[in-house]
């Protein structure tokens, strides 16, 4: 017996959006025998993982609050994605942009302007759209991969950010901790639901998501970026140009992750500290695929993801699991999303050898 | 003086070693036409095996071993989706490391904090023990030596071996490789794993030698320039290996220049800590920039998907 893969003529979209529910499915299999692997209860480790996020109202809130920035952060890179620009370091363009908005909260500390949160906001922005200017830069003008780039310039993000905490933005009162000030009042984000922590960065990833979709689907920018990243001889026909879409998917998705920064700073944080995200940068290149490059399927795609951060939270307190193990589940979840895409560009037919021997002699019959 | 000096230059080399053994099995799975983003993952894997085996069974020849066979396991993952299942190599090149990161994290857990000994360091009656020269050159552990070692048997093999004409010949072009009857896929496996092994040997070193010890994320992006390495020394080990080495140095200057308090710049440590970053930066700019431009071309095929049409 053999298999045989033949390329599909035309992809069903019933796999296009089944395969992220499988690789769900194999990732969840895999966490189970991984866990017994490792001695632990692995139903019960599943259920504080998977099923515990779920359970309180705060929860639930908590996963608003944890899948905005990703959210944010996966529609702008899946934009860069369709076009082949492969911006991975969004967790750098997330730290600048939160160090700009807390810049502007720390210069206007004890202010009460109502014009403090939409300054910090497009701070915000213009400090991600900055760090992601750089790799544009080198790559439009040098031909220097984003990849390494974008990645390297994460590092250096995260050390300004140490030094800033740790030096000239320390909190005169914080007893030395390396943290800033807490924010006053008039620049944290308002609380949406009493009780709980989720403000109102959540509908800015909400809103963000769904422009970004109108723009991909209804505009000539977002048909320009899908031809140079698919088809680029074509693009290059059409006049489409290569390095403006290497810019503008760069510059829309370091807006983008800077603006998450600054709303997790002005929303659960409050401050600036030397840790500002559990990776949200990385974790989004999985949202965005398991979104399947498509803002709407993103915002799907981050609620899932925010469930494994809290599961990775509960099962650090309850399971006392390192809060990295949740960088299994989603590494397993990417791996087995894009192994079944196998399935969705190709047909699997086994046959037997029996039947192909079979074949040619039917063929001479026939003539 | 010359102590001073001599110490400076067996820290550099010292420093240089992860990031040498990483890179070499880069560059060889690169001239295969796979570019595997993995390697800080694959890294971090054989840090915690390699630490782990040799904290448990007290053999560091077992560690390391098994450091090497940790980072091919996971090679191999990487393999069957890009190679059989033809998926993106840059997506899973990051999944791969995301997952390293979390899966050693997880391996490691009850290791943080744990003293091992460190590996021991060479000692030959007579010329260990010369001034300048015995210091210099023949008092590393083996695993030193063993870095320099593959670097040359990987520049020979792919220059002057028969096998290693045909690895450069997928690399280059998949389509004529295969078209008279060589195995595309299984040299690419074959590359693949043993960058995997590579990568895992470099976290070996670091968790065995460097600092002896288990931290999370301990790698700390040296498999991310171990990649950039592969760019620097334009695909060829002999420069590789002098990239290594200067961004050991690089690294070195920037712990001795935290140390003497900024060098009296009065600048924060964390500057220097960029170093090497910004240097890889700076780094890959001048490569693609200068006037060499085009020279030093990446494998014609790399990270193309391959599948034969027959």
């Amino acid at each position: 017996m053999s298999l045989k893969f033949e390329p599909r003529r035309e992809i069903p979209k019933s796999l296009v959006y089944g395969t992220p529910l499988l690789a769900i499915a194999l990732t969840i299999l895999s966490g189970y025998l991984l866990f017994m692997f490792l001695g632990l209860n692995p139903g019960s480790t599943l259920y504080i993982f998977l099923v515990s996020p779920l359970e309180t109202r705060f929860g639930l809130a908590e996963l608003a609050v944890k899948a905005g920035p990703l959210i944010l952060i996966a529609t702008g890179l899946a934009i860069g994605f369709r076009a082949n620009v492969w911006n991975i370091g969004a967790e750098g363009q997330l730290t600048i942009g939160a160090i700009f908005g807390a810049g502007v909260a720390l210069a206007f500390w004890g202010d009460e302007g109502f014009w403090i949160l939409p300054l910090m906001f497009v701070a915000g922005a213009a400090g991600g759209m900055l760090w992601a200017a750089i790799p544009a830069f080198l790559k439009t003008k040098f031909e220097v991969s984003e990849i390494l780039t974008s990645l390297m310039l994460t590092y250096v993000a995260t050390l300004v950010l140490s030094i800033l905490v740790h030096g000239p933005w320390r909190d005169p009162e914080g007893f030395n901790f390396p943290q800033s000030r807490l924010f006053t009042e008039a620049a944290i984000l308002p609380i949406v639901l009493e009780g709980t922590r989720l403000h109102a960065g959540a509908f800015v990833a909400l809103f963000a998501a769904v422009a970004a979709w109108v723009l991909l689907t209804h505009t000539v920018t977002g048909f320009q970026v899908k031809v140079v990243g698919q088809a680029p001889m074509a693009a290059r026909f059409a006049g489409f140009s290569q390095k403006g879409t290497v810019w503008f998917s760069l510059l829309l998705a370091g807006a983008l992750a800077g603006l998450a920064g600054m709303i997790e700073v002005a929303g659960p944080i409050g401050q600036l500290t030397p840790q500002l995200t559990p990776g949200y940068g990385f974790t989004a290149i999985i949202v965005a695929f398991l979104g399947r490059l498509n803002p709407l399927g993103i915002i799907l795609a981050g609620l899932v993801m925010a469930i494994s951060y809290i599961g990775g939270e509960n099962a650090q307190v309850y399971a006392q699991l390192p809060q990295a193990a949740t960088g299994v589940f989603q590494g397993m979840l990417l791996f087995y999303l894009l192994a079944s895409d196998f399935l969705v560009r190709y047909r699997i037919r086994f046959r037997s050898a029996k039947h192909q021997a079979a074949k040619p002699r039917r063929e001479v019959a026939a003539t | 003086m010359i102590d001073f000096l001599v110490l400076i230059a067996v820290s550099v080399v010292i420093a240089a070693t992860p990031m040498l053994f990483a890179a070499v099995g880069e560059l060889v799975v690169e001239r295969s036409g796979v570019l595997n983003l993995g390697v800080e993952g694959m890294m971090l894997i054989g840090a915690v095996v390699g630490f782990g085996v040799t904290m448990t069974t007290g053999s560091a020849v077992l560690g390391i071993g098994s450091a090497a066979l940790a980072g091919a396991a996971l090679a191999l993952v990487f393999g069957v989706l890009v190679l059989t299942l033809m998926a993106n190599q840059v997506a899973t090149g990051l999944a791969l490391t995301i997952f390293g990161i979390g899966l050693s994290a997880l391996i490691g857990a009850g290791f943080v904090g744990m003293p091992i000994a460190g590996l021991p360091k060479l000692d030959i009656p007579g010329v260990s023990d010369l001034p300048v020269v015995g210091p210099l050159l023949f008092q590393y552990d083996a695993m030193v030596y063993l870095s320099v070692a593959l670097t040359l048997a990987v520049g020979w093999f792919l220059k002057r071996t028969h096998a290693g004409m045909v690895l450069r010949a997928v690399g280059e072009s998949a389509e004529s490789a295969h078209s008279i009857g060589h195995p595309v896929i299984r040299v690419r496996y074959l590359a693949t794993l043993f960058g995997g092994a590579m990568a895992g040997l470099g976290g070996a070193f670091l968790s065995l030698s460097v600092t002896p010890m288990w931290a999370e994320n301990m790698t700390s992006g040296r498999g991310w320039i171990a990649l950039a390495l592969v760019v620097f020394g334009s695909w060829r080990p002999g420069r590789v290996l002098l990239g290594a080495y200067i961004f050991g140095g690089v690294t070195i200057l920037q712990l001795h220049a935290q140390g003497s308090g900024g060098l009296g710049f009065g600048l924060p440590g964390q500057v220097f800590t960029m170093l090497p970053y910004l240097a890889t930066i700076v780094v890959l700019t001048i490569i693609s920039a200068g006037p060499w431009r085009g020279r030093f071309q990446a494998p014609a095929c790399l990270a193309q998907p391959f599948r034969p049409s027959v």
